[in-house]
């Protein structure tokens, strides 16, 4: 069983997907628990995978599926399942967001789609399930049908929101198709220079048969990286995000802003570093300094967009943009020419390793914000956020936890947030990148005025106008608490906890990331 | 260049078609047409790969007659792939030698390549679904707001951002 | 020497362990005080036992964990801390029992967040006292600037939310702009988080320039030393209770402030780096600049928490001026110099000057309801012990004997004088005129201009005794730092011993 776990963690809930499609038909109430340990045995299975992945010599664990193994067939013939240290990480990432946001989905559900349950759930699973196989994948083809998974289910669960959604879902899914056609086409062009599908394969051909310099390999990079863009929401090929997330229902919010665009990043790292491979990537193409000046203006496009919005979870939803910024960056930090001087990605990448853990904490970090909102919302009756007043007095536990995430989303220590810019910016200055610092900078003040401006207003409530004869004022008892149910508190509670817990570690989680960046950085072989 | 045209014609069409389709699903206004440019653009992109797969003009589709019962189709995939992206194979004969497997495995470069057929085959499936649940979003959009046309929709869109 | 000890770190935990009681008891307002005051006398002893160590050379040290490659959270009480350390916590006490009086005596709303935010503030200010390395300091900074809001904005009015935006507006705006900046910019230099015992790692790795602009960023990035331009945040606190105002905005928060600064100029620079900087100099203008413009502010405010506000503003100046003449080049080879024996030790006398005066301002409020200083004629009648509080405070921060204030003034102008600038002495001086002529008078108006009897209802007599005692606690503190100030000196001076360049 243990060394079926890199398959067992896709299985279990796309199994259990199938029943609750087909039970639930019969027992809704059996959704939500079949759901809940479908992604209980996802998380156990990923996180038996990582330390399978950390044990072993090599930092990694292959897994062909169906038997078709590397000894008795040429690599890529088969489809192979590759854990290493990073997408071992964003796998447990996944199972424990797609976790917290079943718990969490069970009011909204039943308020937002009722009747609808074995259809959400069914759908919620399976994008937890193509997220996973994007994350776990060695093959390039089997990840375009992941990818279309996982996109499918999501345009589904956002249209089935509100009127505006279905509107917000087309769009969605016409930018989608365009970007996952591009990546195809983009593979496409890699096969017939490589004839391989296997992401290693294709690389180990492209550096042995010294195809760095064909112009095809450059058409199907640009193709992939194309598609990858419109996926990534990086500017300005973001428009549909916030419309989608923004509009989706409350539940759906919770899953697919944490961990759509950040599977994305990944996607995106995997393709540059083994895929392609960073001599390509930061030598042969020298896109360094324009793809960080685009981050520079997406973190700041972002953060002023947020700015003007009224809308609570549109306003995360710009902030997505400029988080993207910040991650898209902070993988283009790396200055041209580097691989060829014989500087190692291990020690001059920081950027890189900044990268990798804001993948991990901005996942966190969304999702409690969404999670916070999700809960502040239901107790407002309103997502506008000047009716978010007096909710510190309402429900402070919600309000608590949303203040911990507002403080991550600034950097403040020791919230994760603090350490992924720190990673990113001490990226920037070795690289000697100050726009990308002065962007990082700046989003964080801009963060700090919008997170307080919703703070502000949660915390004072309605200002009373006149004074008394003591200067002080006269304060009514604006009713008592009434704070939300257990099923909204716990994942809230739990995912600020980890915001905490992912800051604490971060050297852990860095030591890791440089550990994968070194596999890299020797051929990928380990 | 009548000839540089004519040796990559197929790729050419799926160059047009791809522009076609992108163009109909970025400018159209219409749902549906953005829809059909959809469909376009995906056939395109299976123009492209079944193009890939072809190897010369003798070359067949890539169906095994029946071999005894010692054909070993490990090996023979396994050949079919390893060689694809040595131009032509010319060594091929070399290579079977280094095999023993025997006199019984078909030349590949007399079949085309089926790996891209295959991959095609979930790509239409996806293609399909994608279609599919695109036609249902458009539905739900029709039976809520009553039209299809873009312009009329974002500005009914906004009216209940407002109110 | 140093040695490996658990004390720095229980100095900041006892606040927040006390947090917790607080919280639980906060249904019984006697038991939740007491609460309180059993953490800062817990905090004070544990600081005051580790001072034979310190004296005597050696410092307890406690390493946490080290949280990024190369960078420990650290807390160290070396002699600078540890003079900060004591102030703070032996004045949170007296506070404490302030703090009843007022909150109780004006009935106030949300006493357990109060309380329970003040443990978490002393605990962060314990927690920049004790700091090992830039980093630590800097975790601690955002901790007290973000523990401290709630307590500005006590009031939740819209004067409270006001002054709460412009309070996090500049300190936080300045903290993520420029100080944390400049410490990724070192650390990623350095690839340390330059402890304060070893300046010298920072200035093999940068040249002058980049000195000077890290020196600049880090001085102007810790905005609650009130260095102008970025000192508006601190009358904007003044919307705080008044216990707030007299221990974090006089003593606490503020001393963090320059206290950071001090450190920057003896921990992250050394020495020879700082005189090789040119644009060292500027901090000294900006910062007499400071001491002159508040000075003139504060003469034409009435309210008498602004007017204090400004005349914070302007001693923080004093020890800003006193430890940036650090750069100036002819104090190279000066074994412990002058200014900055008068910089530490005006951190302390400062302190219980200033909470003096705002203790009274508090007390006049409680008992009269008086804000502005046009009504406080004749008032000093009516509540004796207060106002001679506020005078002796008054001469502390003045400058005048018999107040400790005095001592730490005549070793900054003594170092003025050493460090050959003498524009700075002649400003110190002015300044020290000027406070004569904004504080002076509202003792003098509260005893000698009787007209105003009239304007009291009725009976307006001394505030609660836990508000007037501890104001004539910290009153008789200033006096006594004047005649007992030796063992305060020798450890400023053996805080300058140990900024010397090794």
């Amino acid at each position: 069983m243990v060394e079926h776990a890199p398959v067992l963690l896709m299985v279990v809930p796309l199994l259990a997907a199938v029943f609750c499609a087909l039970l639930g038909l019969r027992w809704k109430a059996l959704c939500l628990p079949l759901t809940i340990i479908g992604f209980i045995a996802a998380l156990y299975f990923s996180v038996i995978t990582f330390l399978q992945v950390s044990a072993s010599s090599d930092h990694q664990v292959i897994y062909f599926l169906g038997g078709w193994n590397a000894s008795e067939f040429p690599r890529g013939v088969g489809i192979e399942y590759r854990v290493d240290l990073l997408n071992g990480m964003l796998l447990i990432v996944i199972a424990a967001v797609a976790l917290l946001a079943a718990i969490f989905s069970k009011q909204f559900v039943s308020m937002e789609t009722p009747g609808k349950e074995p259809q959400y759930y069914a759908l919620f699973l399976l994008l937890a399930v193509g997220l996973m196989g994007m994350t776990i994948t060695a093959d390039a083809f089997n990840l375009y049908v992941l990818l279309e998974v996982s996109s499918l289910t999501s345009y589904a669960l956002i249209a089935m929101g509100s009127r505006r959604a279905s509107v917000a879902a087309f769009q969605y899914l016409i930018m989608g198709t365009i970007g996952a056609s591009f990546y195809l086409l983009g593979v496409g062009y890699l096969y017939i220079k490589t004839g391989s599908l296997n992401m290693q394969g294709i690389h180990d051909i492209l550096i042995g048969e010294g195809l760095l310099e064909s112009p095809a390999v450059y058409v199907a990079f640009l193709l992939i990286f194309v598609g990858v863009w419109i996926k990534l929401a990086f500017f300005p090929l973001s428009t549909w995000l916030p419309n989608a997330y923004s509009r989706a229902p409350t539940a759906t919010g919770c899953i697919i802003a944490p961990l759509m665009t950040k599977v994305s990043v990944y996607i995106m790292l995997r393709i540059m570093l083994t895929v392609f491979g960073p001599e390509y990537v930061y030598d042969e193409l020298s896109w360094s300094g324009p793809m960080v000046w685009i981050a520079v203006v997406a973190i700041i496009a972002g953060s002023i967009l947020a700015l003007g919005q009224k809308d609570l979870r549109r306003m995360l939803s710009y902030l997505i943009i400029a988080e993207v910024g910040y991650m898209v960056g902070g993988a283009w930090l790396l200055a041209p020419g580097g691989m060829a001087r014989g500087e190692s990605l291990y020690s001059t990448a920081t950027g890189l390793v900044g990268t990798g853990y804001h993948i991990i904490s901005d996942a966190a970090m969304t999702l409690c914000l969404f999670l916070a909102v999700g809960a502040m919302i239901v107790k407002a009756g309103s997502s506008r956020i000047e009716d978010m007043k007096g909710l510190f007095r309402k429900c402070p536990v919600t309000m608590a936890c949303f203040v911990v995430g507002a403080l991550a989303m600034i950097g403040v220590p020791p919230t994760c947030g603090f350490f992924s810019k720190w990673y990113l910016i001490s990226g920037a200055f070795e690289a000697g990148r100050w726009e990308f610092a002065a962007a990082l900078i700046i989003s964080s003040l801009v963060n700090a005025v919008l997170f307080f401006r919703i703070i502000e207003f949660a915390y004072f409530g309605k200002l009373p106008e006149v004074d008394d004869a003591h200067g002080h004022h006269q304060r009514h008892d604006e009713g008592g608490m009434e704070e939300n149910p257990p099923s909204m508190l716990v994942p809230l509670v739990l995912a600020s906890v980890a915001l905490i817990a992912i800051g604490l570690f971060n050297k852990e989680i860095a030591g890791y990331l440089s550990q994968f960046l070194n596999t890299v950085a020797m051929g990928g072989q380990g | 260049m009548e000839e540089f045209i004519q040796s990559r014609f197929n790729y050419w069409i799926y160059v047009i078609l791809m522009m076609i389709g992108l163009w109909g699903m970025i400018s159209k206004n219409n749902l549906i047409k953005k829809l059909i440019g959809m469909s376009i653009f995906q056939t395109a992109i299976i123009l492209f790969y079944v193009s890939v797969a072809v190897k010369s003009e003798t070359a067949n589709i890539p169906i095994l007659p029946h071999h005894g019962h010692d054909y070993s189709p490990k090996i023979a995939f396994a050949h079919a792939v390893s060689d694809d992206h040595e131009n032509g194979g010319h060594d091929d004969h070399a290579g079977h030698q280094a095999h023993p497997v025997g006199p019984k495995i078909p030349d590949p470069d007399g079949y085309a390549n089926p790996l891209p057929h295959v991959l095609m085959l979930t790509a239409i499936v996806v293609g399909v679904a994608t279609l599919g649940l695109a036609l249902a979003i458009t539905q739900k959009i029709y039976r809520e707001y009553g039209t299809l046309e873009e312009d009329q929709l974002l500005e009914k869109v906004r009216a209940d951002d407002h109110g | 020497m140093e040695i490996y000890s658990i004390k720095p770190l229980l100095a900041f935990l006892a606040p927040l362990l006390g947090l917790v009681f607080i919280n639980l008891l906060r249904k019984k307002p006697n038991w939740r005080e007491g609460a309180t005051f059993v953490a800062a006398f817990t905090q004070c002893g544990i600081v005051f036992s580790m001072l034979p160590d310190a004296l005597a050379g050696n410092y307890h040290v406690f390493t946490f964990l080290e949280i990024l490659p190369d960078v420990h959270i650290r807390l160290r009480a070396d002699p600078m801390g540890m003079i900060f350390a004591m102030v703070a916590s032996t004045l949170w006490i007296v506070t404490t029992l302030y703090g009843i009086g007022y909150m109780r005596g004006l009935k106030e709303h949300a006493q357990t967040r109060f309380f329970s935010f003040f443990a978490v503030s002393l605990g962060a200010t314990i927690g920049v006292a004790f700091a090992a390395n830039l980093f630590t300091l800097y975790l601690f900074y955002e901790m007290l600037s973000l523990a401290t809001f709630p307590l500005v904005t006590h009031h939740q009015d819209r004067d409270a939310r006001g002054g709460g935006r412009t309070y996090l507006t500049y300190l936080l705006g300045t903290s993520v702009a420029f100080a944390l900046p400049a410490i990724i910019f070192i650390y990623a230099k350095t690839g340390s988080a330059v402890d304060f015992l070893s300046p010298e790692v920072l200035g093999a790795q940068i040249d002058p320039v980049m000195g000077g602009i890290l020196l600049l960023m880090l001085v102007f990035g810790f905005a609650k030393s009130g260095l102008m331009p970025f000192h508006s945040w601190l009358p904007g606190a003044m919307v705080a209770p008044t216990p707030v105002s007299a221990l974090l905005h006089a003593v606490a928060v503020v001393k963090v402030g320059v206290f950071c600064v001090i450190r920057v100029y003896t921990g992250v620079f050394d020495q020879d780096l700082l005189q090789s900087l040119d644009i060292g100099v500027i901090v000294t203008y900006f910062a007499a600049f400071t001491v002159l413009i508040s000075s003139l502010i504060a003469l034409s405010q009435d309210n008498l928490k602004r007017r204090l506000a400004f005349s914070t503003i302007g001693q923080l100046g004093y020890i800003t001026v006193g430890v940036s003449m650090l750069s100036s080049g002819a104090l190279s080879g000066v074994e412990s110099p002058q200014a900055m024996t008068g910089s530490i030790l005006h951190i302390a006398m400062h302190a219980c000057g200033k909470i003096t005066l705002f203790f009274c301002a508090g007390a006049i409020f409680v008992a009269s309801g008086c804000k502005y200083i046009s009504q406080l004629d004749g008032i000093g009648r009516r509540m004796p012990f207060t106002m001679i509080a506020f005078l002796i405070g008054a001469l502390s921060v003045i400058g005048l004997p018999p107040t400790g204030g005095v001592i730490s003034k005549w070793f900054l102008i003594m170092g003025a004088l050493e460090a050959k600038y003498l524009f700075v002495m002649v400003i110190l001086l002015t300044s020290s005129f000027l406070n004569i002529i904004y504080l002076l008078p509202i003792a003098v108006r509260a005893f000698f201009i009787p007209k105003n009897e009239g304007a009291f209802h009725g009976s307006v007599k001394e505030a609660p005794w836990q508000c007037v005692v501890p104001l004539c606690v910290t009153a008789v503190l200033s006096v006594l730092l004047f005649f007992f100030s030796g063992p305060l000196l020798e450890l400023c001076s053996s805080s300058a011993d140990f900024l010397k360049p090794r």
